[in-house]
């Protein structure tokens, strides 16, 4: 079993509720803080701890921090991503609903490092019911002391609010998500400036994923160092790993980093291996945006080494033979999952959420759904499988925000791993609406 | 600015309101816009009509395109009424993987109605979403606040049948 931090206590009956949190050892790390430590001495423990944003980017939470403008005479806003819609990750919403009040902790403790006293936790609109427990939370907490006024005693004050967003994938973008915050369509800003200077109302903002601001109490507790302690070079602590797909045990796991893939797809503690006693073909490791990999390269990099859950190991290889951590929405696909319909369903997804702001991601992300769909339902061309390579690479690196790359992405390592049963899409039409390409042999691993 | 027509929220919503726009500096009370939309379109019969995207308008001193500009951008609000239950079913990728194409049509087939349409007794529209962030329980499909998770061909029946009972 691996050491669990942020999910230690998740399965306490009412652990939902503030008196049953707190008799585990909650809001602790919030007494010794404010009491005890400076806000530089708290955002010095995040830098030793080498967290990193579990957003997707993976950027250290603690250099991000102090980045803050705080020569600024505005106030400083903390602003927590709880946008969660990127395919394949539910790790926020299962926090949200299962311990509320750990993110609600974490909230007090980051923003107590940042001096700021108004915080907002941005919940994509649809999970109203995760938006009710965390409003819950949040009002036990003024309720006890934990926020508010002059919270226990000192001179620290926070007020902590809960915004609804509306549906719009590209709000968990955070230049589109503060714009959203201040009542706008959610259009990415271009930057710089970054938030960090002039982010919500034109103020100093951060902007943190869930996951990584709940990781923050369990570093308070226990030190930087001791969390450093924990994983495998500069990935450092657990993560929450969201695991779908073809699997027998779906789920949110909290992994520590450097655990072998094979391990967490195979054992019964985890994914539980291929469901239907299938044989496993490729799985995107890291949310849709991330290159998706086949079998043989999600469990040995291409020097045969076994592939680990980190951020070092699984983009071992960079594009050509790896992918990233990304989320940690881990997509797990089996020997009848459909590469190119998947492939298609993604592309439309992304040209469905597109801003429309950049004329590339635009217009690169219809022609790819259109392209993909053509193909998938028997009325390619030899050059289709060229042209959507070129699209991809037109989009990438020429947009406003990364949404662009997270189009590009998919499509490009599909026909990179994946390309003959693009070919055979093409090549035999009326075959490949009756049946599935099914798997390479060389990729026969598992179970 | 248009003349403001008659609808008002309720007294209790008002009070809400107040509460809402309490949470941001002064100046910046726009931020409330979309937790105001969506609390029009409960109180609202479910649509956001443009008098009531005028009326919200009003109430944070903004111009009335402001308003239609950011509720045409978010998928959440419906522009046009919608059927008593909104069936919203998830069609992204990790979805698919465990049926919900099939699922859906299994749907169509049950309603007699297509992806956007709504069934000829007003009990049922049917949309389709993007992710919801519950892939670990797919497929699945919101209605109002909650989430129906693992359908499947056999279960949807039972689901459906709930809703017209009640
Ligand atoms: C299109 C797009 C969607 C994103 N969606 C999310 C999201 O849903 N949740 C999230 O935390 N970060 C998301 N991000 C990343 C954020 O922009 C940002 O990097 C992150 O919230 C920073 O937090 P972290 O440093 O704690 O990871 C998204 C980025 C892009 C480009
Ligand atoms: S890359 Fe796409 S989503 Fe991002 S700003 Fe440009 S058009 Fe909008
Ligand atoms: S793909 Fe349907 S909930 Fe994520």
């Amino acid at each position: 079993m691996g050491k669990k931090l942020l999910f230690k206590h998740i399965d306490v009956p009412g652990i939902k509720d503030f008196t049953v949190y707190r008799s585990k050892n909650g809001y602790e790390a919030v007494e010794k803080a404010l009491k005890t430590m400076s806000p530089d001495e708290v955002q010095e423990e995040v830098k030793k701890s080498g967290l990193r944003g579990r957003g997707g980017a993976g950027f250290p939470a603690g250099m991000k921090w102090s980045f803050l403008d705080r020569k600024s005479d505005k106030p400083r806003y903390l602003v927590c991503n709880a946008d969660e819609s990127e395919p394949g990750t539910f790790k926020d919403r299962y926090l949200i609903e299962h311990i509320p009040h750990l993110l609600v902790e974490g909230m007090i403790l980051s923003s107590y490092a940042l001096g700021a006293n108004t915080s907002y936790i941005y919940v994509r609109g649809e999970m109203k019911t995760p938006i009710k427990i965390l409003e819950n939370a949040i009002s036990e907490a003024y309720a006890n002391g934990f926020l508010g006024k002059n919270i226990l005693g000192t001179s620290y004050s926070l007020d902590l609010y809960v915004q609804p967003g509306g549906g719009a994938y590209i709000c968990g973008e955070e230049t589109a998500l503060l714009e959203s915050l201040e009542g706008k369509r959610g259009n990415p800003r271009m930057k710089p400036p970054f938030p960090a200077i002039s982010g919500l109302y034109g103020s100093p903002t951060v902007v943190n994923n869930v996951e990584t601001i709940s990781a923050v109490v369990p570093i308070i507790n226990d030190g930087g160092d001791a969390y450093a302690q924990i994983g495998i070079g500069k990935s450092t602590g657990t993560k929450l790993i969201s695991a779908c797909g073809n699997i027998n045990k779906p789920g949110v796991y909290e992994i520590e980093l450097g655990l072998p893939v094979e391990e967490f797809i195979f054992s019964d503690e985890y994914c539980g291996g291929i469901w239907k006693n299938k044989r496993l073909k490729a799985v995107v490791p890291g949310g849709s945006s991330v290159p998706i990999l086949p079998a043989e390269l999600i469990l040995k990099t291409l020097q045969g080494e076994p592939r680990l859950m980190s951020y070092e190991s699984l983009s071992d290889g960079g594009f050509a033979s790896g992918s990233m951590l990304g989320s940690g929405g881990f997509i797990v696909f089996d020997e009848d999952a459909c590469i190119v319909r998947n492939t298609w369903n993604f592309s439309r997804f992304y040209h469905h959420e597109s801003c429309g702001q950049c004329s590339p991601c635009r217009e690169g992300t219809g022609w790819m759904e259109k392209v993909l769909h053509r193909i998938e339902n028997g009325h390619g061309n030899e050059r289709d499988i060229d042209l959507l390579v070129e699209v991809a690479k037109k989009i990438e690196g020429n947009t406003i925000c990364p949404l662009g790359d997270a189009a590009a992405w998919p499509v490009a390592s599909a026909i990179r791993h994946f390309r003959e049963e693009f070919e055979w899409h093409i090549r035999e039409p009326k075959e490949s609406m009756k049946r599935n390409y099914g798997i390479r042999e060389k990729s026969i691993l598992g179970a | 600015m248009k003349e403001s027509s008659n609808l008002s929220f309720s007294e209790q919503s008002l009070q809400k309101v107040k509460e809402i726009l309490s949470r941001y500096p002064q100046g910046k009370e726009k931020s409330a816009l979309l937790p105001l939309l969506h609390m029009a379109e409960a109180e609202f019969g479910g649509w956001l009509s443009p008098e009531v995207m005028d009326y919200v308008a009003t109430i944070l001193n903004i111009q009335p395109i402001e308003v239609y500009e950011v509720a045409t951008f978010y998928s959440m609000f419906n522009l046009k009424p919608t059927g008593k239950y909104v069936l919203e079913v998830c069609r992204t990728g990790p979805c698919c993987l465990r049926g919900a194409e099939n699922l859906l049509d299994k749907i169509e087939e049950k309603l007699g109605i297509k992806v956007g349409e709504t069934s000829a007794d007003g009990l049922f529209t049917l949309k389709t979403v993007e992710c919801l962030a519950s892939c670990g329980t797919a497929p699945m499909m919101q209605v109002g606040d909650k989430y129906y998770e693992n359908l499947n061909e056999e279960n949807i029946e039972t689901v459906l049948q709930s809703f017209r009972n009640n």
